[in-house]
């Protein structure tokens, strides 16, 4: 049984690892989301206002270290009194000798009011210093961690956990509705090979795969590049993993139980994990949908996988944090596989 | 060895299987003895593969016994598995593997080393393909291979349906040769066909069966014996007038058309004798009935594979 077993597995991971348009769906195809969205959304919410300055002194130069603000040289005033006219830029410091005169665009109050602000600060700051005096009131900043988390922390798990879902979903499927057109479960069955070798040999390799996938995938996202950083609970992820490549292996069975043809179990797995893929989080955060959108979401065990690996892959939560998850996503599995086994039929007739 | 009885490989009694109104097998019964090669013949449709899959424990029949080997095949029973070996109809291959990978993971199934595939694969004539693709073979290749599969864990009896359909007669020869091998092998084999002339050269003993039914069940050739047909003798047109070749000894009906002059005679001997000393033997053709003459007169309507 164990040579069965082993033989079974050996056969299915070579018949995957010689269908190149399979081995581009599962490995290339998320990355390349990784890729482009990780790149898009690389500098988003980071971007420096910039600023227009004509003359020379400490001021310009103050602001150009306070590393907030780009500063644009200009020959002349008319010709940054233009750019800020045409919208190109917020406003145009003007430094000749000891006055410093800001000229800034009244369209866009909240940037005119930051450019205000940080040139005012930096004069001040200098005039404190110029008067050898110490400050009245001192000043500090302190970062708080926010919440919302930089693009990739959360496209890493989302399209992770997709990229996982589609190949397993994809995989189960197929298999078994190719197996059972060609005949190859006929001729399993007319093996003494029992069901669960089959099973269990079919799970394992998805589950291996799966494997390569994640590990390729953070690998990727690792890189300085993209720049994910792990959570000291990142390895708390990997439990979640393994229930939700198990919910979407059932789906697989499910998908493959109930059609006849490759192409209706094709279009059947796009029906269930595209809009899934959507709606829970894959390529954006779920919060930023409408919320009887997020609620209903809760219902899909692709938002599961992802909030559950999101938590421990970026947001480093605790082991109480895994219940949620593993419960939903092992419950999903048993209900699924209950009834993709009440459906199953060896033979399509 | 046609008798029924413990000895025998096979004994099916008076099997059914309907499908709604449709009699997919309606009362087969027949024996086969260890080491025969058993031949179920009729057109598409005539429920060759049903009874297959009943014998091979596939379906449950609705009503009759079947014992393999002693044991009865439904529900499956995995103590009896290893001891037969099926070909299926599709070739039930595993998606890009080659020959000899397919052959090792089904020898993988029964237990059997891949020393044991290596010499199947050189059984069947595939030693030099073993590392070619299963899609990359020919039909006839694909379809020894699929025989190479169902032989691999050294069965004792092989089932094989339709091994020779959709080949060309090339490649069916080869097959042929690879049929002999096996019963060689001492193997029993009981194989479907609708190519009557292949089962006629192969079989011990065939089945002839049309609509679910066993129409007749002996040796090809004393099915053929059992016609009583008259032997024809096919000359060239032209090369005898037709009142001259009736009046030949033995002639018992000419019939002429475009091509040919057909004498039909019950003794050819005195005949044949008779145009040699005529000298009219050049293109002559004798034909005596085949099993498509039997299936003729068995249902009255021309045989159609």
């Amino acid at each position: 049984m164990k040579g069965a077993f082993k033989s079974l597995s050996a056969a299915m991971v070579k018949g995957f690892l010689r269908d190149k348009a399979t081995l581009f769906f599962s490995f290339v195809f998320p990355l390349m989301f990784l890729v482009i969205f990780g790149l898009l959304f690389r500098d988003a919410g980071a971007e420096k206002i910039k600023i227009g300055a004509v003359g020379d002194g400490p001021v310009i130069a103050a602001l150009e270290q306070t590393g907030a603000v780009e500063v644009q040289r200009f020959g002349s005033v008319d010709e940054g009194v233009a750019k800020v006219r045409d919208g190109d830029l917020p406003g145009l410091v003007e430094a000749t000798g000891d006055k410093v005169l800001l000229r800034f665009a009244a369209s866009d109050q909240a940037q005119a009011g930051t450019v205000r602000g940080l040139v005012a600060g930096v004069t001040q700051q200098l005039n404190v210093t110029a008067s050898g005096q110490p400050p009245k009131y001192e000043f500090d900043a302190e970062q708080v961690e926010d919440a919302s988390l930089k693009p990739i922390q959360f496209l890493t798990p989302g399209i992770l956990s997709w990229g996982i879902a589609i190949t397993a979903v994809f995989g189960a499927s197929l298999t078994l509705v190719n197996w059972r057109r060609k005949q190859v479960l006929r001729r399993l069955r007319l093996a003494p090979v029992s069901p669960t070798t089959i099973l269990t040999s079919r799970i394992l390799v998805t589950i291996g795969v799966a494997l390569t996938q994640a590990l390729i995938f953070v690998g990727v996202a690792l890189l300085p590049v993209f720049g994910l950083t792990l959570s000291g609970t990142w390895w708390l992820a990997i439990p979640v993993f393994l229930c939700g490549v198990l919910a979407f292996f059932t789906i697989g069975m499910l998908v493959g139980a109930l059609c006849k043809t490759e192409e209706a179990a094709t279009g059947a797995a796009n029906i269930v994990v595209l809009p899934m893929s959507f709606l829970s989080g894959t390529f954006f955060p779920i919060d930023l949908a409408p919320p009887w959108l997020q609620a209903a979401s809760k219902a899909l065990p692709l938002r599961h996988m992802n909030d559950g690996i999101t938590d421990f892959l970026v947001r480093g939560k605790g082991p109480e944090a895994l219940l949620v998850p593993c419960g939903v996503l092992i419950a999903f599995t048993l209900v699924v596989g209950f009834v993709a086994a009440k459906v199953f039929t060896w033979e399509d007739n | 060895m046609t008798e029924t009885g413990a000895g025998d490989a096979i004994v099916v009694g008076d099997i059914r299987k309907s499908y709604g109104d449709l009699h997919a097998v309606d009362g087969v019964s027949f024996a086969v003895g260890h080491g025969e090669f058993f031949g179920i013949l009729g057109p598409n449709g005539a429920g060759k593969t049903t009874t297959l899959e009943i014998i091979e424990g596939l379906r449950e029949p609705d009503s009759g016994s079947v014992r393999l080997l002693g044991h009865n095949p439904f529900p499956r029973d995995t103590a009896l598995l290893p001891r037969i070996g099926v070909q299926l109809q599709a070739s039930a291959f595993f998606d890009k593997l080659t020959a000899r990978e397919q052959l090792e993971t089904f020898a993988a199934l029964y237990g059997v080393g891949a020393e044991r595939a290596r010499e199947t694969l050189e059984l069947v004539g595939l030693a030099d393909k073993a590392d070619t693709r299963e899609d990359k073979l020919s039909g006839g290749q694909r379809q020894r291979l699929s025989i190479a599969c169902a032989l691999v864990h050294d069965p004792d009896i092989v089932f094989l349906d339709e091994p020779t359909a959709a080949l060309d007669p090339q490649a069916r020869r080869n097959l042929w040769d690879v049929l002999r091998a096996i019963r060689a092998r001492g193997k029993t084999i009981v194989y479907t066909t609708h190519y009557l002339d292949e089962a006629e050269i192969l079989c011990d003993r065939v089945a002839i069966m049309d609509q679910g039914r066993i129409l007749a069940m002996d040796t090809p050739a004393a099915l053929v014996r059992g016609l009583d047909a008259p032997t024809r003798i096919i000359l060239e047109r032209g090369s005898l007038p037709a009142e001259a070749a009736a009046a030949l000894p033995g002639a018992d009906e000419v019939t002429e058309d475009e091509q040919s002059l057909t004498i039909s005679s019950r003794t050819p001997a005195p005949l044949l004798a008779a145009l040699a000393e005529r000298g009219t033997l050049d293109g002559l053709q004798v034909r005596t009935a085949t099993l498509e003459d039997v299936f003729l007169q068995l249902t009255g309507r021309e045989y159609r594979a």
